[in-house]
């Protein structure tokens, strides 16, 4: 019974691994974005979309637990994430790989350190069996001969892909990216890009990536959610190919192919 | 090595053939103890056998842990020259192994220097010193700016100013009250024990007005200052400096040193003296309380011995040191500050060093003042 895609939990591919239906959020009375349903597969590249300060970020970081919804569901394959106690969440969040926008890397440790520390918190492995996991994660990342280094010396660049591999530190099988080509120049961000999904093939894992990026979401994203900044609401859902060329809605469209708004 | 009876990862070699054959059975996941490893001289080309296969058919589920072991494989095999058949692992495992480098990390070698204490005394004695030139040159500025600032040349702005000073002033009220008036009747009760011995419970009012208004009264409220606002101000800095704020001041032509500097320690050298008449007055209320309380004196005599016991020149002596502590404490917490590194850990170093330094630098300078007023006579 070799598995040729890393074995998780329950293998049918059809159900989704992550729903939201109906979710509103909001800080306080400020509300973000409401009325949000999405379901995204098993598997996929799944893209955030939406213009600048619509509430992306909000919505990865409610996704991700660091943000209650004021009303809806948020299901994690079928188990409702808010219904569940603090102990099960926490199982839950481990699940998951974060990318942070500029790294979050934890300055006062190497960036080995940082690859190992969820590894020496949240499993039982010995020293020797995390250093060869962390050699291995940086490796995959390319970032192996900056193993000893702090993130003040690391490049905009080199601290997206050492947040990458610390993303990778528990083997998630959900990877979210906030903005992952954000800061990077065009060579950068496509390298990342095929390393995204070279690690999506290799380790089976679902991607949910917030992003503008027009190129690289055409690249990598095979289904999408639209966020509008005025209605407060998702507007459109369909990969950003599909947007950029059937959807109903000039706005999107628009912004899928880069014209002001206001022409289309 | 039995992998049917638990899932257990193993792996077994054996030749075939013409070829290596390496089994690998059980699950291979990162939540167990200990990984198998492959020793790096594992393999070896013999004439029998020039290439690897894997079998596959036993192997449950895997993650991370599988293609550590893999990777140690694949660097076995290339140092001893035998070529891997990749096609018989699965395809996701294939694709990770292709973006892994062709050879580890060299081990770092540790930096261990040797210590050698004259190179360190050496150069403890010129970062002493360059500190000190450092530290000279910003106060000679802020002195030139605060000079500058009542003709209106300085570049400061008078709503940080007034916002520095309601931070290290009122809102640093209650904790100045509470500590003078406890110090007050602390000294009120150790000096009520014994005076009452010879009846002269009444100079009471002299002990403690002229232990608070010549010493404690200013080192007690500077000493809170360097904990609270020193301290604040070190971190401030630091988080700024670590947030590229302090360069882009830099860079918009805004001089640091009017910009933060100047107010932060104006602030504390405006706040400071007030503070400390304040923390005089609340302390002879403590004394007041106890002396009235436990020796029977009256309030009005309590009072006008007060007045008698401490003269003026005592108050102005008291005054001008806790300038010179506002000054000190301001300084050296924005400099602390400023020469900080750039990560979360040394804003926290920043502030604690700010506080211990603050805290012994306020104490040494008041025995200096005590040796000069010796040697004065006042």
């Amino acid at each position: 019974m070799a598995s040729d895609a890393p074995a998780r939990g329950p293998a049918s591919t059809s159900a989704p691994i992550l729903t939201l239906r109906d979710v509103t959020l909001a800080y306080g009375p400020k509300l973000i974005q409401r009325d949000i349903s999405m379901a995204v597969r098993r598997g996929s590249v799944f893209a955030v979309m939406g213009g600048s300060g619509c509430g992306k970020s909000t919505v990865l970081r409610s996704m991700i637990g660091l943000l209650r919804p004021a009303a809806g569901q948020y299901r994690l394959e079928g188990e409702d994430y808010w219904a569940a106690n603090d102990q099960r969440r926490t199982r839950l969040a481990m699940r998951f790989g974060v990318l942070f926008q500029s790294g979050a890397l934890w300055s006062s440790m190497t960036v080995g350190e940082n690859v190992a520390l969820p590894m020496q918190m949240n499993t039982r492995l010995d020293a020797a069996s995390i250093r060869a996991q962390v050699e291995l994660k940086l490796g995959l990342v390319g970032m192996l001969q900056a193993i000893d280094q702090y993130p003040s010396e690391l490049s905009g660049g080199m601290k997206k892909r050492a947040g990458l591999a610390r993303a990778l530190a528990l083997d998630p099988d959900i990877l979210f990216f906030d903005e992952p080509s954000a800061g990077l120049d065009p060579i950068t961000s496509a390298r990342l890009d095929e390393l995204i999904l070279n690690l999506r093939d290799g380790l089976g894992a679902t991607i949910i990536i917030v992003s503008h990026e027009l190129p690289s979401l055409f690249t990598i994203a095979d289904d999408g959610i639209y966020f509008d900044a005025v209605t407060k609401t998702p507007i459109a859902h369909g990969s950003p190919g599909y947007l950029r060329d059937h959807c109903g809605h000039p706005q999107v469209r628009a912004f899928m192919q880069r014209l002001p708004s206001n022409t289309a | 090595m039995d992998a049917a009876s638990d899932s257990s990862p193993n792996w077994q070699l054996e030749i075939v053939g013409e070829r290596y054959r390496l089994t690998l059975s059980g699950d291979w996941t990162t939540q167990r103890g200990s990984l198998p490893r492959f020793p790096a001289d594992g393999l070896m080309a013999t004439r029998a056998a020039r290439a690897l296969v894997f079998d596959t058919g036993l192997l449950g589920q895997w993650n991370s842990a599988l293609i550590t072991f893999l990777w140690e494989v694949q660097l076995a095999a290339e140092s001893a020259g035998i070529t891997i058949d990749s096609e018989s692992l699965p395809s996701s495992a294939r694709k990770l192994l292709g973006l892994l480098p062709a050879s580890r990390s060299p081990q770092a070698p540790l930096r261990r220097h040797k210590f050698n204490p004259v190179a360190a005394l050496g150069g403890w004695t010129l970062d002493s010193l360059a500190e000190l030139g450092i530290l000279t040159e910003l106060t000679t500025t802020t002195a030139w700016n605060t000079l500058r600032a009542p003709v209106g040349r300085s570049r400061m702005r008078g709503v940080d100013l007034l916002a520095n000073v309601r931070d290290a002033g009122p809102d640093s009220l209650l904790i100045v009250s509470i500590v003078n008036f406890l110090l007050g009747a602390i000294l009120a009760f150790v000096g009520a024990v014994q005076l009452e011995k010879f009846a002269a419970g009444v100079y009471v009012a002299d002990l403690v007005g002229i232990a608070m208004v010549r010493e404690m009264a200013a080192v007690m409220t500077a000493i809170i200052m360097a904990g609270r606002t020193g301290g604040a101000y070190a971190a401030r800095i630091a988080t700024m400096l670590g947030n590229e704020e302090i360069d882009a001041l830099t860079v918009s032509g805004i001089p640091v040193s009017s910009y933060i500097i100047l107010p932060s320690v104006l602030a504390l050298i405006i706040t400071m003296p007030l503070l400390y008449l304040y923390g005089c007055l609340v302390s002879m209320i403590g004394g007041s309380v106890v002396a009235v309380a436990m020796l029977h004196v009256s309030l009005a005599g309590y009072v006008t011995q007060t007045l008698g016991a401490v003269p003026f020149n005592q108050f102005v002596f008291g005054f001008i040191k806790s300038i010179v502590f506002a000054a000190y404490i301001g300084l050296t917490s924005c400099r602390i500050g400023l020469k900080a590194g750039r990560s979360a850990a040394d804003v926290g170093i920043a502030a604690t060093r700010a506080v211990v330094l603050g805290v012994v630098g306020v104490i040494a300078i008041d025995s200096l003042f005590a040796v000069i007023a010796n040697a004065v006579g006042i």
